[in-house]
This record gives C-alpha cells, sequence and structure tokens, in this order.
C-alpha cells in the first residue's frame, strides 16, 4: 500500500523522529517502495501457521531474584549529556 | 608473516621464532599505511595493543600455551569496549565510551588475544555494503571502487587487506557471511543462542548473532572456541556444553550428503558465480559426498518477512536513544519532546531512520497482525522447509551471494540493496549457523560459497569448509590493493 505524507508524519511522531518537509515525499515514496516488497507475503495462506517469534524453541531460563550488579551510578552518569547530583537533566516538563 | 593464519602464528609464537609485540607491531604499521585509504577502522588502539601484546609475551614465556594468546584481532565496532569508543557506525554513539565489556570482548581478553582496534560498519548493523556507515564507507581491497559488503565491512576488509589476523562481526541478515565472499575470507555465522548477545549492541534481538571472520575455517574454530557458550547475562544463549569445534576438522567427507536448494541457483544468479559453485560441489564428489538437489519452496518470501520482523525489533531497540542516558543529545532543546525529536533525527542516519518507521508502521495500532504476526508465521514455513530439508541431507550449499562486489555508489535504492541478502536471510530467519568461504574468482573479484548446518552443527560446518580448504586454495589468494611502497 502507498503511504502519504500525513501517515509519514504521524508514524514519525510516534517514532519520535523528525522528517523535514523538505525530505517528506523521498521518505514516503521510499517506505511505499519497502512496504510492496513486504507485501509479497500476502500472497500466503497462513491461517493455520502457528506464529513463530523466536528462532530457539526453549522456555525463558529464570535467575534468583537477588542483586548482583554493584551500583555503578556515579560512573554510569558520567557518559550522560546532562546529570546533576546523582539524577539525569531533562527539559523542563512540569511548569 | 602478517599473511599467515591465526594457528600458523599460534605456532610461530609457541616454538618462539616469533613474539606478539614484534607481530602486533607489523600490523600497527600496516593500519598506519593503508587504513587511511581502506577505512578498514575506526579506532585504533596502539598504546593498549602493544602492552596486551607484552602481556602475552611474558605469559608465553611462562608456559601459558593458550592458542589465542598474543594473537592481533579487531573487534567490530558493535561491541562494546570498556574505556574504548564504540560508536556501532553511527553520529549517535560517536563519542560513547562503553562502561564495561561486552561478553565476546571478554572472552577474547581471556584468552589473551590482543586487541589492535575497532572496524568500520554500516549505522546500527544496517545495510549490506558499509555504505551507512556515519565514517564513510570502506573500500574492497581486491578493487578499491567497489564495496566490501556490510555489515561487517570493516571486519573482512581488516582480514582480507592483513591489517588483522582476524575479526569479530555480527550477523543479522547476511552480515557475516556477505563481506566474507566479497572480500575472498571465511565468514562463520553460529546458530542463534551459540555466543553471547551481551555488551553487543541491539539491532533485531531474535536474529543478531556474533561471529567470525578469519583467513581460513580452521581460525574460524579457533575463535569459536573461545565465543561459544552459555552467558548468564544473555538469557537467549543456550545451556550446551561447549565444544572443542577444532576437534573435528579433520573428519572425512566420504557419506556426507549435501543438499543443493534449487531456488539458490534460480534467476538473479551471475552465471560466474554458479559456475564457481558448481565446481566446488564436484571437488566435495570427489571427497566422497553425494549431491541431492533441495526444495525450500518458502526462500522467495525471507526478504519480505525480514523486512518486518528486523525493522519492527529495531524500532523497539533503538527506542533508548533519548539523549537522555548517553550518546548524542541535540544543542538547547525548548522541551522534551524537541529533544527527543532533534536528538534521534540529528543522531540516525538515513538508513536507520528508514527502518525505525517502517518498523513503527509494521507494530502500529490497526496493522499488527498484518504485518509482524504474519512476518513470524512466514517465518515458520521457512523454518519448516529447512527442518524437512534437513531430513535428507547434511548441509546446504548454494552461493553467499548472487554476484561479486558491486561499485560504490551503485544501488541507491533500498529495496534493490535488500535484495543482496536473498540466499543469507532465511538462515538467520531459522537461527541456523551458515559459513561462507571463498570459492573461485570472475574478474579479479572473489565468489563465496555458503554452506548451511542444521541447528547447532558449526562442528559439521567447519568440518565442511575446512575439507575443502585443504583441496583448494581459493582462501590464500591476496588482493594486490597496494601502490608501489
Amino acid at each position: 500500500m502507498a503511504l502519504d505524507k500525513s501517515e509519514v508524519e504521524k508514524i514519525a511522531q510516534l517514532a519520535r523522529l523528525h522528517i523535514s518537509e523538505a525530505d517528506a515525499d523521498e521518505v514516503a515514496s521510499r517506505i511505499t517502495d519497502i512496504l510492496a516488497l513486504i507485501d509479497q507475503m500476502q500472497s500466503v495462506d497462513t491461517e493455520t501457521v502457528e506464529p513463530m517469534a523466536h528462532p530457539l524453541d526453549v522456555t525463558q531460563r529464570l535467575r534468583v531474584d537477588t542483586v548482583t550488579e554493584k551500583d555503578r551510578r556515579d560512573e554510569l552518569q558520567t557518559l550522560a549529556p546532562a546529570a546533576q547530583d546523582g539524577l539525569y537533566l531533562v527539559p523542563k516538563v512540569i511548569e | 608473516m602478517i599473511e599467515k593464519t591465526a594457528a600458523e602464528l599460534s605456532q610461530a609464537l609457541s616454538s618462539g621464532e616469533l613474539s606478539s609485540t614484534e607481530l602486533t607491531q607489523s600490523y600497527l604499521d600496516r593500519i598506519s599505511r593503508h587504513n587511511q585509504e581502506l577505512n578498514a577502522f575506526i579506532t585504533v588502539c596502539e598504546e593498549s595493543a602493544l602492552e596486551q601484546a607484552k602481556v602475552a609475551d611474558e605469559k608465553r614465556a611462562s608456559g601459558d600455551k593458550s592458542p589465542l594468546l598474543g594473537i592481533p584481532l579487531a573487534h567490530k565496532d558493535i561491541f562494546c569496549t570498556k574505556g574504548v569508543i564504540t560508536s556501532c557506525g553511527s553520529h549517535m554513539l560517536e563519542k560513547f565510551v562503553a562502561p564495561y565489556d561486552a561478553t565476546v570482548v571478554e572472552k577474547f581478553k581471556t584468552a589473551g588475544a590482543v586487541m589492535l582496534g575497532k572496524t568500520n560498519m554500516d549505522e546500527f548493523a544496517m545495510g549490506s555494503s558499509n555504505e551507512t556507515s556515519f565514517f564513510g564507507p570502506v573500500k574492497n581491497p581486491w578493487d578499491l571502487k567497489r564495496v566490501p559488503g556490510g555489515s561487517s565491512g570493516g571486519s573482512a576488509v581488516a582480514v582480507a587487506a592483513d591489517l588483522c589476523v582476524m575479526a569479530t562481526g555480527t550477523d543479522t541478515g547476511g552480515s557475516i557471511r556477505q563481506p566474507a565472499a566479497f572480500c575472498g575470507i571465511t565468514g562463520l555465522k553460529p546458530s542463534y543462542g551459540r555466543v553471547s548477545r551481551w555488551g553487543m549492541i541491539a539491532f533485531a534481538s531474535s536474529l543478531d548473532q556474533a561471529g567470525t571472520l578469519s583467513k581460513s575455517a580452521e581460525d574460524a574454530a579457533l575463535m569459536t572456541n573461545v565465543m561459544a557458550g552459555i552467558d548468564s547475562k544473555d538469557s537467549t544463549s543456550i545451556d550446551r556444553p561447549a565444544e572443542d569445534y577444532t576437534a573435528t576438522l579433520n573428519d572425512s567427507l566420504d557419506g556426507l550428503r549435501i543438499g543443493i536448494p534449487k531456488q539458490h541457483f534460480a534467476e538473479g544468479l551471475s552465471a560466474e558465480v554458479e559456475q564457481a559453485v558448481r565446481e566446488a560441489l564436484k571437488e566435495y564428489e570427489q571427497l566422497g559426498a553425494s549431491i541431492t538437489e533441495v526444495d525450500l519452496p518458502n526462500n522467495h518470501l525471507s526478504v519480505s518477512a525480514y523486512y518486518v520482523v528486523a525493522p519492527a525489533e529495531a524500532s523497539a531497540n533503538l527506542s533508548r536513544y533519548d539523549g537522555v542516558r548517553y550518546g548524542h543529545r541535540c544543542e538547547n532543546p525548548i522541551d522534551l519532546e524537541d529533544m527527543y525529536k532533534r536528538t534521534r533525527s540529528e543522531g540516525f542516519g538515513d538508513e536507520v531512520k528508514r527502518r525505525i518507521l517502517v518498523g513503527t508502521y509494521a507494530l502500529s495500532a490497526g496493522y499488527y497482525d498484518a504485518y509482524y504476526r504474519k512476518a513470524q508465521k512466514i517465518r515458520r514455513l521457512i523454518k519448516n522447509d529447512f527442518i524437512k530439508a534437513f531430513e535428507q541431507v547434511d548441509v546446504i550449499v548454494g552461493p553467499t551471494s548472487p554476484h561479486t562486489a558491486f561499485e560504490l555508489g551503485s544501488k541507491t535504492d533500498p529495496v534493490t540493496m535488500y535484495l543482496e541478502d536473498i540466499y543469507t536471510i532465511a538462515v538467520n530467519l531459522a537461527g541456523l549457523p551458515g559459513i561462507s568461504i571463498p570459492a573461485g574468482f570472475a574478474n579479479g573479484l572473489p565468489i563465496g560459497m555458503h554452506i548451511i548446518g542444521k541447528d547447532f552443527g558449526e562442528g559439521k560446518l567447519l568440518n565442511v569448509a575446512h575439507q575443502f580448504q585443504q583441496q583448494t586454495d581459493w582462501h590464500k589468494r591476496k588482493p594486490n590493493f597496494e601502490p608501489e611502497d
């Protein structure tokens, strides 16, 4: 199916991406091409096929619910674009 | 000596005819001479490599005989390395210094291998030509106007051009095997779950798997011996006893049943590649193998299903890049929403954005059943095709790629690029192991042969590849890219 510019805008909003007005047509046309490739699978009847989420036919392994990691907050926060007093800083959210 | 395999160098190190320090310095010299042209490395770790080499030499002197002790390798820049930038080929992580080592990296450290640096790659491993890297494309040493394949293109070129002995890679849809084919080296993607994904930056979590790029199947076995095994930090790493993959390399292939899928020898395959693979099959017949045609009737749907599953998982995985905890953040955001959007739009390149959009669309309200669920059902059909084929044969053999390396900038349309992986993608969807080995040349460019194994059949694959390499010397051919020096 063909996507138009307004649909691209809607998806971009969901993905928190900004697509400029100048690029919107090209993005819409590229994604339309990709969806056409994907749509080839619609021709196959899969009514009775069990979906496969994962290549391994095993059950999820669980570990004991205990703390194993040591506290590395200060070290990890040095990676942040902005952090202070053990907190990550972001633009003001609540007026 | 830089052209030698890890197995050969390991012997030279253990006999004392060579030190790891000398060897490491030779590769560092070669990197400094050729990397500007080839662009295979994003980061070179000269100082720490020489320190690690010195430690390795001391350990050798005190009797440590670990096979990879002192062997210089490179890691794809998707593996987190403590204290060293891990960029994933992206502006988003251009300055990201990982606070820990990936399990794979840690295992090679424990084995005593020397890390020369981090290799170039398609951004977030999304690409088949290495052209989506923020750090610019990698050049194929067999022809500098051509792509090395992707996404592990930097690793493939580093090995092919003798800038290191061996390198790690990752393969989500063909990202180890296709660059190995284009660069004339050996590339193994193990079964899903065989190697820990912890510390490996996620693209599509149900498909991603770490593997090897090397100069021979024997070296791939030495590397897999180090990498494979359960990891408590990756709940999808499988609990199976570790194997010695070198132990079965010399098993006889007498009676081996090879399946050739008619879908891998159909329209779209170049005549030279087909001829090379058919010649290679004759070699296997000489070794006592029998060849049977097998049917993979849903193979043509693998690219379609993959471009739902992989982007959907990527859109979820890449939502973590929000400019808050690490990575790029835009300048002067006016509010939180603006920060998210500009950070992500500046940090990601076009192909990554495209895949996030496709994945977001496939998972959005009202489309889930038509896309994601449908793709999972197709995935089951593809897996079932393999299960059925493996009732009749031990391994499946075909071409790795429909043709040899193409020219830089020649495939600008994403769908054309996606179809590059037509023979490799189904293997990831099914979680099987696959290896590409050199099987000939066309117009001076290497041709790769693809061997697919049963679940956790890495040992058999390496055996089948190694036996071919005992009969042929395609894997020993070297590119001549050097100007007079």
